[in-house]
């Protein structure tokens, strides 16, 4: 171990002294962008989780009911916090594991910090105006969707340029995966928003395809945003901050390979099992149903790659929060990956299909992968980029992990609860052949369900106004004087 | 920078050799386990894509060897379910109304199938339990009946509804705006003071007096003398506490000045027979069947 840490201080020394002036301005106004956005996102999460408990918080007004906030809240969490988090990150990552410096300098990452927080907002004003091109995930009308366009393949063009000229002889797996997102995001967003405006300076558009075609494409996109955004971004993600807060080597190169290339190679079929039992052709939802099911061990790897390359360093999960957050994002990424392919499962979707199930599972993902990943970078990152010695406050970290956890446990356990109640009494019938249940009925059953998992919301966003507070006393708090790396000065303490 | 393999001390696996900002990765193999239950899903994924229809081809799709089919399935499960239910519906449509009432074992029936059709058709307007909604939506639980409430008139209204365009058969009244210059500004004052009478509410008894005459002249052929309703042509009644939109004098003055009237669809051909049948004894129990 001595003589392991020793040739790692020795590297991180000679990369210091020959390190290019990487571009990090870019990537702090990303990361304190990811911050704000996430707030945003899980406050109107909590709030539209109450509106459904309360139909009365609606505030009978346009702008304000369910129908117009809930894409506010799901643009600001995927799109918003996830997309700033995936962005800044990988603009830090690509750098450093690249040793280049960012492809257009902080010019182009200027262009694309403001041309990206410039599609959030407009994207996020046409929702409350009432401007939607009814597609979810994609809810953003033609406008938007051109705008996003330039600013993806601007995107695209610096992270290749950067890794293109890069210094070392391999690509790190951390930039397949934000490559492999950059490329098939820009794939599907185009593909998905084909739309004819209605008229010239007006905002409504109509998809050129139409009916079961138009559906298959909306879900191919729908369930690849979730596989290439929110799974293998986040990957990314993974592959870079779990080997450096655990200070150990991935735990298998050749899965790492292995598992790219099938998960790749096999979500973009899926999409069908969004649309069992529809007017999909039934050969094509028995397609998206075993595409779905091989899924489970290629989305696994990750999971193991994750955990695994802890061991000789699960001592750390007690000393260091911002690494408890990664390691159980991975836990929650398995969960809901194993989760995944059981609901794609005809028999298991008649029951779980339109139920609040499907609400539960995706929050797993988005609340315990996404989230907690994410917060297991800030945690590491913002130290790092402020120059500051350490967090502010562990224990406040430590607070922000178990509030948040309670948070999730709440909201999935409740929805569990209540989608699966819900597609019971939906298909329950009396003595007579009647329907048992009306569905008002079903509705009503639920009131209890929705409060617990609203109770879960404010849980969660609670933890990440904690976390607001200790990242903002970290970068407010006194500079580091002696390293600048503070991994490293850990481990010259070691 | 130079390829240069370690031994890492702790799993003891080697590593691959390169190193990114620190980062190494080991050179350890395949998981077992995780191969073989990628083997086995993708062995499952096979049979299955043999036995249900799978893939596409240039005419048509394979149709697997089951030659299974979604519009197969669910025409075989609505069968068995029409089946099962045939023996009663198909007494039901034979039987009368007061037939199905009398009968104890169709009247369940009846109760249990007209319950379920009440709750996710009707309950929208006429309340889960019947119990109606300000605006316009009449309740059923109680024995105010505007058009009538025996089991015929409630099984026709079903059928063919109120005030609607699509049914020739559907029951209409019309009742005339009495503002824009009709009646004057007074006039309506007065009426709405006579019909607040009428339940013993008025509180200006000269008004109500002059406005007695003006509700001759007007009102009676719909609303009747005491206000007592005229339900042959559906003129709701006055002088009880029970009101469509509402009972508070500036109400009623609105609704003399510029009447609002609800439509009900009508629900033959979206209903079947048998469940229309069901329906109308459902809300003749509910509370004020005649």
């Amino acid at each position: 171990m001595v003589s392991d840490s020793a040739t790692v201080v020795g590297f991180g020394e000679r990369t210091r002294s020959r390190a290019p002036d990487y571009v990090e301005d870019v990537v702090r106004a990303f990361v304190v962008a990811t911050v704000f956005w996430g707030v945003v996102g899980f406050l109107m999460g909590t709030l539209i989780a109450w509106q459904l408990a309360f139909p009365l918080l609606n505030l009978d007004l346009e702008y304000t009911t369910f129908g117009r906030l809930r894409p506010v809240h799901t643009s600001a969490v995927i799109f918003a916090f996830g997309g700033n988090a995936l962005i800044g990150t990988s603009l830090y990552v690509v750098q450093r594991t690249c040793r280049a410096r960012l492809f257009g300098g902080p010019e182009a990452g200027w262009f694309l910090f403001f041309g990206y927080q410039t599609f959030i907002v407009l994207a996020a004003l046409g929702y409350v105006m009432g401007v939607s091109s009814g597609k979810e995930y994609a809810e953003p009308e033609w406008y938007v969707d051109l705008f996003l366009t330039v600013v993806w393949v601007i995107y695209l063009v610096v992270f290749m340029g950067t890794i293109m000229k890069r210094e070392e002889p391999h690509i790190y797996v951390a930039n397949w995966f934000y490559l492999a997102f950059i490329i098939t995001i820009a794939m599907l967003h185009i593909g998905n928003n084909l739309q004819l405006p209605v008229s010239f300076g007006g905002s409504k558009s109509y998809g050129v395809p139409a009916g079961v075609q138009d559906a298959m494409i909306q879900w191919w996109y729908g369930h690849n945003a979730v596989g290439f955004f929110l799974t293998a971004g986040f990957l990314g993600m993974m592959y870079y901050f779990i080997p450096k807060q655990a200070n150990r080597p991935v735990y298998s190169y050749r899965l790492s390979i292995v598992h790219f290339w099938s998960l790749i190679f096999l979500y973009i079929w899926a999409g069908p099992h969004h649309l069992h039992y529809t007017a999909l052709p039934d050969w094509a939802q028995t397609l998206g149903m075993i595409f779905s099911v091989m899924l489970w061990m290629p989305s696994w790897g990750g999971m193991i790659n994750g955990i695994m390359t802890l061991s000789g360093a699960w001592d750390k999960l007690r000393t260091d929060p911002g690494l408890r957050f990664s390691v159980t994002s991975v836990a929650f990424y398995g969960m809901s990956t194993f989760e995944g392919p059981v609901m794609s499962i005809k028999a298991v979707n008649a029951l779980s299909h339109y139920t609040d199930w499907t609400i539960g599972h995706v929050h797993s993902g988005a609340m315990g992968w996404v989230g907690f990943i994410t917060f297991g970078a800030l945690y590491y990152l913002v130290p790092v980029l402020w120059k500051r010695p350490g967090l502010y406050s562990s224990r406040l970290a430590a607070w922000h992990f178990w509030i948040a956890t309670l948070g999730i446990v709440l909201y999935i356990t409740a929805m569990w609860v209540s989608g699966i109640m819900q597609g019971l009494m939906w298909r329950a019938y009396d003595e007579y052949g009647f329907l048992q249940y009306s569905f008002i009925e079903t509705v009503a059953a639920m009131h209890p369900y929705y409060v617990i998992r609203a109770t879960g919301g404010i849980l969660y966003l609670t933890g990440a106004l904690i976390m607001v507070y200790n990242l903002w006393k970290t970068i407010t708090g006194a500079e580091q004087v002696a390293e600048a790396r503070p991994v490293l000065a850990a481990q010259a303490a070691e | 920078m130079p390829t240069k393999i370690e031994k890492d001390a702790i799993t003891g696996k080697t590593t691959t050799g390169h190193e990114w900002d620190g980062i190494k990765e080991l050179n350890t193999p395949l998981p077992k386990w995780w191969l073989y239950i990628l083997y086995a899903c993708i062995a499952w994924a096979a049979v299955w894509a043999i036995i249900y229809p799978s893939f596409p081809g240039l005419s048509g799709h394979f149709r697997g060897t089951s030659n299974w089919t979604q519009r197969q399935a669910i025409a075989e499960d609505m069968a068995r379910a029409r089946a099962e239910q045939a023996p009663f519906l198909d007494r039901i449509r034979a039987a009368s109304l007061d037939e199905v009432r009398q009968n104890p074992d169709l009247l369940t029936y009846a109760m249990a199938g007209g319950r379920v059709a009440f709750a996710d058709n009707c309950s929208a307007c006429h309340g889960s339990g019947g119990q109606g909604a300000r605006g316009g939506f009449p309740a059923l639980v109680d024995d105010d009946w505007i058009w009538g409430g025996s089991l015929e008139t409630i099984h026709s209204i079903i059928l063919h509804g109120i005030r609607n365009t699509q049914d020739p058969d559907a029951r209409i009244s019309q009742m005339p705006a009495y503002g824009g210059g009709v009646l004057s500004r007074a006039q309506i004052n007065d009426v709405a003071e006579h019909v607040l009478s009428q339940s013993g509410r008025s509180t200006d008894v000269a008004a109500a007096g002059r406005g007695a005459v003006v509700y001759a002249e007007n009102c009676v052929a719909c609303h009747g003398e005491k206000g007592e309703g005229v339900r042959d042509v559906g003129g709701p009644r006055l002088n009880d506490p029970i009101w469509l939109y509402g009972g508070t004098k500036a109400e009623i003055v609105a609704q003399i000045a510029n009447p609002r009237m609800g439509v009900m669809p009508p629900w033959a051909g979206r209903l079947d027979e048998a469940t229309m049948k069901m329906l109308a004894v459902y809300v003749h129990t509910l509370g004020g069947g005649e």
